[in-house]
């Protein structure tokens, strides 16, 4: 059910790679030609001003952007070397490979047991011992077990922003997919809870091949081997992070990144 | 100066007036018939059958018929119509052509007259369907389905509820945060999976809420049955799909026009009257009541 193969997956493997990608919402452009490699078990930040494409190019990796009516997509997704824009490729096994972290944290009006199951549910896992067992192995994978293990029958939106946030990431990591693709999830939390999260996707990416959009700029620094900048829809610069924010190749990204701009 | 303020009090002054009117027609209307049916309101009447030409007894037959009315109704009616208002918010794209004459029907659906739907189920139901049947099934040159019958009333009462079971529904489903549809697509839901697990049960309240609505107008609405199944007068309470029935709004108008002494009816016309009127009160609050739980539920 759960195929682990991509454990084995050398840092150096291309795990996303999109060529010439460009999105339109009507006529309205909001990615040009973005081609960019993101490697396995590797983090890769997004960064950017509000607007500049960079969670509009997030969504496109696993088709999200499939539910704004009137948005088009031309180039290519390479998911493992797979189109994920190809007419063969099942929308619902992309989703299921490809997790999401939202900026809002989204728990459902559920229990927080019944939150991270809900994954494994609509697989048709149904035994309750391997639900709990699910449930236990990915709460503990969001550094949420311990806080959260006596009221696995609470509701899911009675604890705090925090918590919710990494119950949302338990209940992606319940699915085992691989990649996960966060936009913005610590935007809305205070700094203990951000760092939490940054903690934890450190952690991750041992198993997880990780792309992240934040506004945050020490962020990026802090949890991401490599850094795009993103401006008017456009990737002005990739590189590793190192890179970016103490040497970086363009005056555009410099600009933003010493605060000129943005 | 007083010039403004003499005209400020003279549009608040009226403004105040007319709405004084309107709290007061209710006031008078509920005094009024609590005040001529409280009496009649026994036990006796509500349990008991109309007697010597509807001057004396009770309604139960009534009470009974138009509980069978409504169930059958909301048992036709609420599914169709949730699963239409499912369609139009969550299938059809919004500028689709069967979309939007989806949309116009159910528009000119709330418009048409109830009398109109009355004459549609007595033409389509009963001579179209009901002869049809009769004419495969039976061939007996008799009536069975061809004529008046608590069915085909429910399914004209269904009818003309449809837009507002509709409406009321694609406004619940449209409440259920888009976050919280997104979160189900993204860990690799169907969408028919996210309906059923993440939509439905976010926005039962409100279904609840448009079919108690539909209901609670079906209970009110006499033109729709006039032709299709209720009865002046049953001395029996309906035992199958294919009998008549009696009906409170019906039982009213047939106390108030049709009974032989007028005036010896009217404690009873009060109470009827009294009863319909408490019926679907405690429906439209029950809905009232269900929509406040859902707003504080997505507040919170």
């Amino acid at each position: 059910m759960y195929p682990h193969s991509y454990t084995t997956l050398q840092p150096t493997d291309v795990r996303i790679k999109t060529e010439q990608l460009n999105i339109y919402y009507g006529k309205k452009q909001a990615i040009k030609d973005v081609s960019l490699d993101m490697l396995a078990n590797r983090v890769t930040a997004l960064i950017g001003p509000s607007g500049c494409g960079k969670s509009t190019y997030l969504r496109s990796l696993n088709r999200m952007n499939d539910l704004i009516e009137n948005s088009r997509t031309e180039g290519k997704v390479l998911l493992d070397g797979v189109n994920i824009y190809d007419r063969e490729v099942d929308v619902v096994e992309l989703r299921k490979k490809v997790g999401m972290i939202f900026q809002k944290s989204n728990p459902f009006p559920k229990s927080i047991f019944e939150n991270v199951a809900y994954g494994p549910r609509i697989n048709g896992i149904n035994d309750k011992k391997k639900l709990d067992e699910i449930v236990e192995r990915s709460l503990k994978q969001a550094a949420l077990w311990e806080e959260v293990k006596d009221d696995l029958a609470k509701s899911g939106l009675s604890i705090s922003g925090g918590q919710q946030q990494r119950l949302c990431i338990a209940r992606a990591l319940a699915v085992d997919p691989g990649i996960l693709l966060m936009d913005e999830p610590a935007s809305a939390l205070d700094p203990i809870a951000t760092a939490k999260i940054e903690e934890l996707i450190y952690e991750l990416k041992n198993t997880y091949t990780i792309v992240i959009v934040t506004h945050n700029m020490q962020q990026a620094a802090r949890v991401s081997d490599y850094t795009g900048f993103f401006y008017m829809g456009e990737l002005i610069e990739f590189d590793e992070t190192k890179k970016i924010f103490t040497m970086p190749a363009k005056k555009q990204t410099e600009d933003y990144i010493t605060g000129r701009f943005g | 100066m007083t010039k403004k303020k003499l005209l400020g009090g003279l549009v608040v002054g009226t403004t105040g007036f007319f709405a004084f009117i309107i709290i007061a027609t209710v006031v008078i209307v509920m005094t009024n018939i609590v005040a001529g049916g409280w009496s009649s309101l026994t036990k006796d009447f509500l349990l008991g059958s109309p007697e010597e030409g509807m001057t004396k007894g009770g309604i139960f037959p009534a009470i009974v018929g138009t509980f069978l009315l409504v169930l059958i109704m909301s048992i036709a009616g609420v599914p169709i119509g949730t699963i239409t208002a499912i369609y139009l918010s969550e299938y059809a794209s919004q500028k689709s052509i069967l979309a939007r004459m989806i949309r116009f029907a159910v528009n000119t659906l709330a418009g048409v007259p109830a009398i109109v739907f009355g004459l549609f189920g007595l033409g389509f139901f009963i001579q179209f369907v009901g002869t049809s049947v009769d004419g495969v099934l039976y061939n007996d040159g008799e009536l069975h389905w061809g004529q008046p019958n608590i069915l085909w009333a429910s399914l004209t009462m269904a009818l003309l509820t449809l837009p507002v079971v509709i409406v009321s529904v694609e406004e619940a489903i449209k409440t259920v945060p888009r976050e919280l549809r997104e979160a189900s697509l993204a860990l690799g839901a169907t969408k028919w999976q996210t309906i059923r697990k993440v939509v439905i049960p976010n926005s039962i309240t409100g279904i609840l809420t448009g079919a108690i609505l539909a209901v609670s107008r079906g209970a009110g609405e006499v033109a729709p049955i006039l032709f299709t199944g209720a009865a002046y007068f049953l001395p029996h309470l309906p035992t199958g799909l294919s009998d008549q029935f009696m009906e409170l709004g019906y039982h009213i108008y047939i106390m108030a026009t049709q009974s032989p002494d007028v005036e010896a009816t009217r404690g009873i016309q009060y109470a009827t009257t009294l009863v319909l009127l408490i019926l679907t009160f405690t429906l439209n609050f029950s809905a009232i009541f269900l929509r406040y739980k859902l707003r504080k539920r997505i507040i919170t």
